[in-house]
């Protein structure tokens, strides 16, 4: 088998679904696999000229392969037997030359393939992440990221040889295979015949083979997403494991990932192993056959020794590409199940996308209204939000409190068009939100989350993330306005300070300091507070609510907060429960009304 | 940490830090437990090389007796001969694959589950540093990259040199001249291969690091794609990574030109001496002094030579690839832990929970976050940490359990510096709560469980019951038996709180880390899980950032930190009336939260 840059010789799996997380998915090996056939051909299509030159470079090089031993016989023919010397010199010249021929044309056919294979997998990537990229935050919170990640990088990488490799290969032997078929056809038909008899043996191993194989590396697949994903999680979640003193019980854990992986592998190369002696042996079936009739030809004299040795040659040459498209079937087997893993994840559905024609919500005034809002995450898990209808008008701040899993975070997803709405509409300026180009929507509407995700770039970067060509004084005016560059100017490297993967090197309160900075760049209309201030210590959440309530003027403001106290300045309150509004109004009608809300608000206080 | 971007411009190959040959002696020690395995394939590699010495002999000597002697029943006799060694060889070949891979395959399983363990040894300071992305790559590709040199790929090489050995001793039995011609190939053979070798290695390893650059730009978009759609900004990291994809294309190109040019000249190499062979042995022939079959068979010996020599040419590259890659693997298994038990580190008895602080300083790179900070705490304390954000607090919590060593002074608990007893028996009597919190992919049993490995039912029952979870757990038609997405997502922040919670009171620790973690839980469940706190607070030593105004009035002690130093400590009301600090705080928020309606 041979070995190419950046290709692994296994994949990853299907590890779609936390309910998939034991099966090994994808149904229907047969159909599936010609349509991934042809998708992997479409990817070639680009690059079809420069196909073209390999396959002419791969043709002379099989001509070449086919003239030299013809070359051979004619020497030992012309020149040995009958004892030419002269002659000899000459021909043996020829040979060279055609040999060296024979390298340039090897080099530039190699290059050739590499360069369009590696193009592939580049491309393939970028397509990948590009998808990713669009696909709605349901399918994220769904799927396990190390699976994910090892299908961009891996089962990728698996498809590459056979693509360049594969398919040229594939030609040039199919060329060399007709190419001798004919010149043992010519050279002696009944032998040439005698020989071919053992093609539907080779057929009958291959279909046998192909068979199990596929079982064999679709499992291979899905093993080995297992061990990503696993690691993945023990990286993610190490300092839980190190607190808790788990070690041992991550070590057992992963190691019966990696021992199901470890036998997958060895299954699945055993059936090689037993197929590719199988498909030898009939080679030498073969030549066996050459022998034995073609001896008895000869002593009968109606072939010449000549003759013999060529054919000998040929069927040698004849089996090579046989066994060298066999070698290759593993391959195919391995990176078919790849290329299914591809494909499905580039065919995720999009769920959420622009609607064709939708408009870019631009200078809103910033009213929202929920009209008679349901959701729920899937069919089969119980409603969040039942008939939920609210109008916020521009400029107010609403706060909305309840306990937990009442679905209050819910409603700041469902108005960024994370998720979309089971039932009922939600409306920006009296604008259906589906209607709206996504982009401008959640450029208008801004989400300060409790726990922020910082990219491991500089803080500045961080900050101007909505904005990557913001001046340094925009950034830092915004960092003011956040509180954030009183701390950000006392760091060693201040504002160009990398961030460490996690946030890691800063505190909660900082993180959200420069989440929210992040947010005040942008100069959103609509602000979404979920439970943003609930976390940080005491002094900075007092900076953080001066800041905000500076930047809630002329704002519209959806303020979920658990706190009472902070949510005592709004301008009308919301108390969700059970995913419906149980009651609203300002704090003080509330108060007064000795509800459900006036309880949560004294329970706070019971005991001071 | 990511590459630069280097797409224009010429990147200069590195030196590989540890010769090659050592990095590949570790590497073959891997091997050594599965040597039966080894050795079968081996041998049995032996007997391919025997057989496949053997069969062009009976080629010339069907030709040469059975045809050209006339001879049918040596013709017979050696045809099925010729088959019966074939069906050897195909056994052979059989158990050749099925060991190697079984061995190699074993290796990988080795490495991958000491990287993994390696990984849980290594402190927090190396987590901070460490790219998820970066890590996988390693311990799924490069392991992957060692495991195929350690199987087929010393197979090969293995092969190779028998194979070249064998059939230059029997061509120089059959014609020492024709053999000696073969014998002039041969250096150039092995120069030209070296070259190659050392040439590609370091590009390999760039190679190779980029591809981890890729998987971890994957990884963390993954993570972070909520942030990424709520700016807009798709198209920004679309093309950042197309700027990373394109770097390792430009690298992988460079390394398809350096093998598309030195494979093929290994062959060229090898097929001018079937030419050699042609004009020499022909007239050889010619003369009389050796046969038509002899010459032949010669032929056929150089196109055996052909195949493995061409192996060779593909493994050589492999070869440095893997160097590359165990390089970067023996990286990660020698790094030393800064903080971990000391050889003569000894489990800590039953905690009583006294914690004190002698000069403890600690940083952060090249920032301070404690200076000297001194205290004493008794058993069953309960102390409240309050201060500005940076100021030090996650600090001191993180250095009780040892996630971090202090750059100067000492932790003592009961009288032992933390130092001096094991991880294990430290951290298995601190229980954590902090505002973040990690689940697992599991079932919230599982979660509610993981640190307690022997609980009983009734215990994980009881502990939800207590954190305020079993009602919502219940909910839930699988209820504790309910996985959990990865990170949890598929809860509210309160839930995985009351979890974490849960989690906490099941490990019934001496000592108690809080991060005031009911602030993001709804008011009424707050209550009770204050309630419930305070029942399991009794007796403990309790460390809580504070934010709320009735953790810090029932505190013991309160420290008040600013940049790094504990500035005032006391009761609530000790310290209403000396600090102007804690006042300040007070009067700006905490006073607030008992603001009359």
């Amino acid at each position: 088998m041979s070995f190419s840059i950046g290709s692994s010789t296994f994949g990853m799996g299907p590890r779609s679904t936390l309910e998939d997380f034991g099966s090994t998915g994808a149904q229907g090996g047969e159909v599936y696999n010609r349509k991934v056939i042809s998708r992997m051909l479409a990817y070639l299509r680009p690059h079809q000229w420069k196909m073209l030159s390999a396959l002419v470079l791969t043709l002379t090089e099989s001509g070449l392969t086919l003239l030299t031993p013809y070359l051979v016989k004619v020497a030992i023919d012309q020149y040995i037997t009958p004892g030419h010397r002269d002659g000899l010199l000459a021909i043996a010249l020829q040979i060279a030359a055609a040999y060296i021929v024979l390298f340039i044309v090897s080099s530039g056919q190699r290059y050739i393939l590499s360069w369009v294979g590696q193009k592939v997998l580049s491309t393939l990537r970028g397509d990948l992440f590009r998808h990713l990229q669009r696909l709605q935050p349901g399918y994220h919170d769904r799927h396990i990221v190390g699976v994910t990640v090892s299908r961009v990088i891996n089962d990728v990488a698996e498809i590459n040889e056979l693509l360049s490799q594969g398919v040229i290969t594939l030609l040039g032997d199919l060329v060399v295979l007709v190419g001798i078929i004919i010149i043992m056809l010519t050279m002696n038909a009944k032998l040439a015949l005698l020989t071919f008899i053992v093609l539907p043996l080779m057929f009958l191993a291959t279909w046998l083979f192909s068979r199990q194989a596929r079982k064999a590396f679709r499992e291979t697949r899905s093993k080995v997403a297992a061990v990503v994903g696993d690691l993945a999680e023990d990286i993610n979640g190490m300092r839980a494991i190190q607190a808790f003193t788990q070690e041992e019980a991550s070590q057992t854990r992963f190691e019966q990932v990696n021992r199901e992986n470890r036998n997958a592998y060895i299954s699945a190369m055993n059936l090689s192993f037993v197929f590719l002696p199988a498909v030898e042996f009939l080679g030498m079936l073969a030549t066996v056959i050459v022998l034995w009739f073609g001896g008895h030809f000869v002593l009968q004299e109606t072939v010449t020794l000549g003759v013999l040795v060529a054919f000998l040659n040929y069927v040698t040459r004849f089996f090579q590409p046989i066994q060298e498209l066999s070698r290759m079937y593993t391959t195919f087997q391995s990176a078919m199940a790849g290329g299914e893993q591809v494909f499905k994840l580039l065919d995720t559905p999009l769920e959420i996308t622009d609607a064709p024609g939708a408009v870019a919500l631009s200078d809103i005034q910033g009213k929202i209204t929920f009209d008679h809002v349901t959701f729920q995450y899937r069919p089969d898990t119980p409603t969040v939000l039942n008939d939920i209808s609210l109008v916020i008008e521009p400029g107010k701040t609403a706060a909305i409190v309840g306990p937990t899993g009442a679905g209050k975070t819910t409603i700041a997803n469902l108005i960024t068009r994370f998720y979309e709405v089971s039932g009922g509409t939600i409306l920006i300026d009296n604008q259906d939100i589906r209607s709206l180009t996504m982009r401008s929507l959640r450029q208008q509407v801004r989400i300060i989350s409790q726990d922020p995700f910082l990219f491991s770039r500089s803080i500045r970067e961080n900050i101007c993330y909505g904005k990557p060509d913001a001046s340094d004084d925009a950034v830092e005016e915004a960092a003011r306005k956040a509180n954030a560059h009183d701390f950000i100017a006392r760091l060693p490297e201040g504002y160009n300070t990398r961030i460490l993967e996690g946030g890691v090197n800063l505190s909660q309160g900082q993180r959200q300091l420069i989440s929210i900075a992040r947010a005040l760049l942008t100069d959103p209309r609509i602000l979404i507070l979920d439970e943003a201030t609930a976390n940080i210590d005491t002094i900075t959440e007092v900076l953080i609510q001066e800041a905000l309530s500076r930047l809630l003027k002329d704002r519209t403001a959806v303020v979920i907060a658990h706190r009472l106290s902070t949510v005592r300045s709004a301008d009308w309150v919301y108390v969700i429960d059970k995913g419906q509004i149980a009651e609203q109004g300002t704090h003080l009608d509330l108060i007064v009304k000795n509800g459900l809300y006036a309880h949560l608000y004294e329970r706070q206080f019971m005991d001071k | 940490m990511p590459a630069a971007h280097f797409t224009e411009q010429y990147v200069p190959l590195p030196k590989p830090a540890t010769p090659l040959l050592k990095v590949l002696q570790r590497v073959y020690g891997y091997l050594v437990p599965y040597w039966k395995q080894t050795a079968g394939a081996y041998l049995s590699l032996l007997g391919i090389l025997a057989l496949n010495a053997l069969i062009p002999q009976f080629t010339r000597w069907i030709i040469d007796t059975g045809i050209e002697g006339k001879n049918l029943k040596v013709l017979a006799w050696s045809v099925l001969a010729l088959l019966g060694l074939t069906l050897l060889k195909g056994v052979l070949n059989y158990f050749q694959g099925k060991w190697s891979e079984v061995a190699s395959q074993n290796v990988a399983f080795d490495l991958r589950n000491e990287l993994q363990k390696k990984l849980t040894h290594l402190s927090f300071s190396f987590h901070d540093q460490s790219e998820t992305g970066e890590l996988l790559s390693r311990a799924i590709q490069d392991v992957e990259r060692v495991r195929f040199l350690t199987g087929r790929a010393t197979l090969r090489i293995l092969e190779a040199v028998l194979l070249l050995i064998i059939t230059l001793v029997i061509m120089l039995v059959m014609d020492y001249r024709l053999a000696l011609l073969i014998l002039i190939t041969i250096p150039f053979l092995v120069i030209q291969a070296v070259r190659f070798g050392i040439r590609f290695r370091p590009l390999s390893l760039l190679v190779q690091k980029q591809l981890a650059v890729l998987t971890t730009a994957v990884e963390q978009n993954l993570r972070g794609n909520r942030v990424v759609k709520a700016y807009a900004q798709e198209d920004a990291e679309i093309s950042r990574f197309e700027k990373e994809n394109e770097h390792w294309f430009n690298l992988s190109n460079r390394s398809a030109r350096m093998q598309a040019v030195n494979v093929p000249l290994l062959f060229l190499i090898a097929n001018l001496g079937t030419v050699a062979i042609v004009l020499y042995g022909g007239s050889q022939v010619i003369d009389g002094n050796l046969t038509i079959g002899e010459v032949v068979a010669f032929i056929s010996y150089l196109g055996q030579l052909v195949d493995p020599i061409r192996r060779l040419g593909m493994i050589i590259p492999a070869v440095a690839i893997a160097g590359a890659a165990s390089e970067r693997i023996f990286d990660v298994l020698d790094t030393v832990s800064d903080v971990r038990d000391t050889p003569n580190a000894k489990p800590m008895r039953k905690i009583k929970g006294r914690v004190r602080f002698e000069n403890v300083t600690f940083g952060y790179g090249k920032n301070k976050i404690l200076k000297d900070v001194t205290f004493d705490v008794q058993p069953g304390q309960k102390i409240a940490l309050l201060g500005t954000t940076g100021s030090g607090k996650s600090s001191i919590i993180n250095l009780i359990p040892r996630f971090y060593d202090p750059t100067s002074g000492r932790i003592l608990i009961d009288e032992t510096d933390i130092r001096d007893a094991t991880l294990k028996s430290l951290r298995s009597q601190i229980g954590i709560v902090l505002q973040e919190t990690t689940l697992f992919a599991a079932t919230i049993r599982e979660n509610i469980a993981f640190g307690s490995k022997n609980a009983s039912e009734e215990d994980i029952i009881n502990a939800a019951r207590a954190a305020q979870a079993h009602d919502f757990i219940m909910q839930n038609p699988q209820g504790y038996d309910t996985r959990v997405g990865e990170r949890g997502v598929t809860l509210s922040g309160g839930q995985k709180q009351r979890l974490a919670i849960a989690r906490a009171l099941l490990l019934n620790p001496r000592i108690l880390i809080l991060d005031d973690a009911t602030a993001s839980v709804d008011t009424e469940t707050e209550h009770l899980i204050q309630e419930a706190f305070a029942q399991l607070i009794k007796g403990r030593t309790t460390f809580v950032i504070a934010h709320r105004l009735s953790t810090v009035k029932d505190a013991d002690v309160i420290f008040v930190l600013e940049s790094g130093r504990i500035v005032a400590q006391g009761t609530h009301a000790d310290l209403i009336n000396s600090s102007h600090l804690y006042r300040g705080i007070y009067s700006q928020q905490l006073k607030k939260q008992e603001e009359q309606p």
